[in-house]
């Protein structure tokens, strides 16, 4: 008879956190920052079409870092569950905050219970009213959640993008020029190359726009900025 | 349990009505409405179908650089005012408008309905839909309200978009079998519906400009509201006038109540002096 074999829960919880790592690591970064008129978020994305940063409502943004099959899907899951509780509510009652939740608890739920955990690290971020502070969220494969200020990196070399910006980053939210040349700088410093302006995927969350906050920044305007 | 069920395609409609049919309209979960069992259904299905009136005039009439829509403000109960100050034109996304006429309490949610399908379809694929595509979408919500007609819940749209690819406006109204059929030129439904269509089809020709579209709009709402009770004129008393939206290349524009005002008491002098 075949001895059934035991492993502990430690080890097991150790082994797929480790997977899951590897699986972050192999991907590219992103960057979420405050600027003085909202949140601008840079990702390293290669692909025009294939988006890593998300439109998720008012004055809410998703961006996912790992396997692209897995963050689109809690993409759509965000938009979902914000459309439903907009359509239920009122469109001022969705909030990153709860968003954030239930993203942490998926995820969770998922890295404890499911064989495979969700090689993800997402960020949702959420522009303030003039005067409202802005929202900043990190959650990890595990679940866990981090309510970051200023900035936040996720992806394969979030850490030393994390060391690039803590030096560089002053008090006092930069213009968006300043963001996005910071940003910028931060990613070609962890990639040791340069990065073509095509090669940048940039979204901001912008406090001045009507209704929809969300904009993408095309590379005939950042060119300028980075100009 | 899945946390975040995905598997719903891109439509909020069609999430909505298997994960939450309690707050779909057509009353799925609500029971009664919900087809054939219901003793109300059966009754009226084997006689007759309720006759489609609603106390409204809307309409809609294509200028050159787009469509103009419009629409009366008057709410009815029976032989009572309900309403003097309802909106019954709306903004759906930056290049569409729909105005509607029939029950206003599932009128009103088709509208915010389809207003949360396309922005939710716009997120989750990336791209809008296009102006057929939108059109039909209503058509297929229009549709799934058929058991609530035989209730005499009717709510029917005219739906009017700007078409990026052809540089045009358009002009789509139904039938309440969620039948769709485009329009040419302009059209107008509700009770006052075929009064104001007699107005156009008196002024309308090709490419109007947008001032000689938004007269030709208010007079017409003003003929509907002396012939039809249910269309309320405007009341210059309370200072309530008709609303109008403009649909075009630059998106949707609402027309000032101090311009419609202007031209009405224009339009009021006229006729005073039996023009």
């Amino acid at each position: 008879m075949p001895l059934p074999y035991y492993v502990s829960p430690e080890q097991m919880m150790q082994d797929k956190a480790e997977y899951a790592k590897k699986g972050i690591a192999k991907g590219r970064s992103i960057i979420a920052m405050e600027y003085a008129d909202g949140v601008l978020m840079v990702a390293d994305n290669p692909s025009a079409s294939l988006y890593k940063i998300s439109e998720i409502y008012d004055n809410i943004a998703f961006s996912g870092a790992g396997k692209y099959s897995e963050f689109e899907n809690l993409r759509k899951s965000g938009i979902r569950h914000a459309d439903l509780k907009g359509y239920m509510y009122s469109r001022e009652d969705v909030t990153a905050r709860s968003l954030a939740n239930g993203y942490s608890q998926a995820l969770g739920t998922i890295f404890s219970q499911e064989l495979k955990p969700l090689e993800v690290e997402i960020l949702v971020a959420q522009v303030g009213a003039q005067g409202v502070a802005n929202e900043l969220y990190r959650i990890s494969f595990d679940g866990s959640i981090f309510d970051e200020r200023g900035f936040a990196a996720i992806g394969g070399r979030a850490e030393a993008l994390l060391v690039f910006l803590k030096e560089r980053y002053k008090n006092g939210l930069p213009s968006l020029k300043d963001a996005l040349v910071l940003c910028v700088a931060a990613l070609e410093n962890v990639t040791n190359q340069k990065l073509p302006l095509e090669g940048l995927e940039i979204a901001a969350l912008d406090r001045g726009r009507p209704g929809r906050k969300f904009r993408r920044i095309a590379s005939a305007e950042s060119s300028q900025f980075l100009a | 349990m899945p946390l975040f069920p995905d598997n719903y395609g891109s439509s909020f409609f069609d999430y909505l009505a298997q994960q939450r049919p309690d707050l779909a309209p057509a009353g799925k979960g609500l029971g009664s409405a919900s087809g054939g069992s219901s003793p109300g259904f059966e009754e009226s299905r084997g006689s007759h179908v309720p006759p489609v009136t609603h106390g409204t005039t809307v309409l809609a009439i294509k200028y050159q650089g787009g469509v103009l829509i419009a629409g009366d403000r008057r709410a009815t109960e029976g032989y009572q005012i309900a309403g003097r100050r309802m909106e019954k034109v709306f903004k759906i996304d930056e290049h569409s408008a729909m105005a509607i006429a029939g029950a206003a309490g599932p009128c009103i949610e088709m509208a915010k309905l389809f207003q949360t399908e396309l922005e939710h379809y716009e997120k989750l694929e990336g791209v809008q839909l296009s102006c057929e595509g939108k059109a039909n979408k209503l058509g297929q919500m229009v549709k799934a309200n058929l058991p609530m007609v035989f209730q005499g819940l009717v709510v029917l749209p005219i739906y009017v978009g700007y078409d990026l690819k052809r540089a045009e406006g358009r002009i789509y109204k139904y039938d309440i079998t969620g039948g769709r059929y485009e329009e040419s030129d302009y059209h107008s439904i509700g009770s006052g519906g075929k009064d104001a269509r007699n107005t156009m089809k008196e002024h309308f020709r090709k490419n109007l400009s947008e001032e000689e579209a938004l007269q030709i709009a208010l007079r017409a709402l003003y003929n509907a509201a002396e012939e039809d009770v249910g269309t309320g004129g405007p009341d210059l008393v309370r200072g309530i006038y008709p609303t109008a939206k403009l649909v075009g290349l630059a998106g949707i524009t609402d027309i000032d109540e101090s311009r419609i005002a202007t031209l009405y008491t224009a339009l009021i002098d006229l006729r005073k002096r039996g023009a």
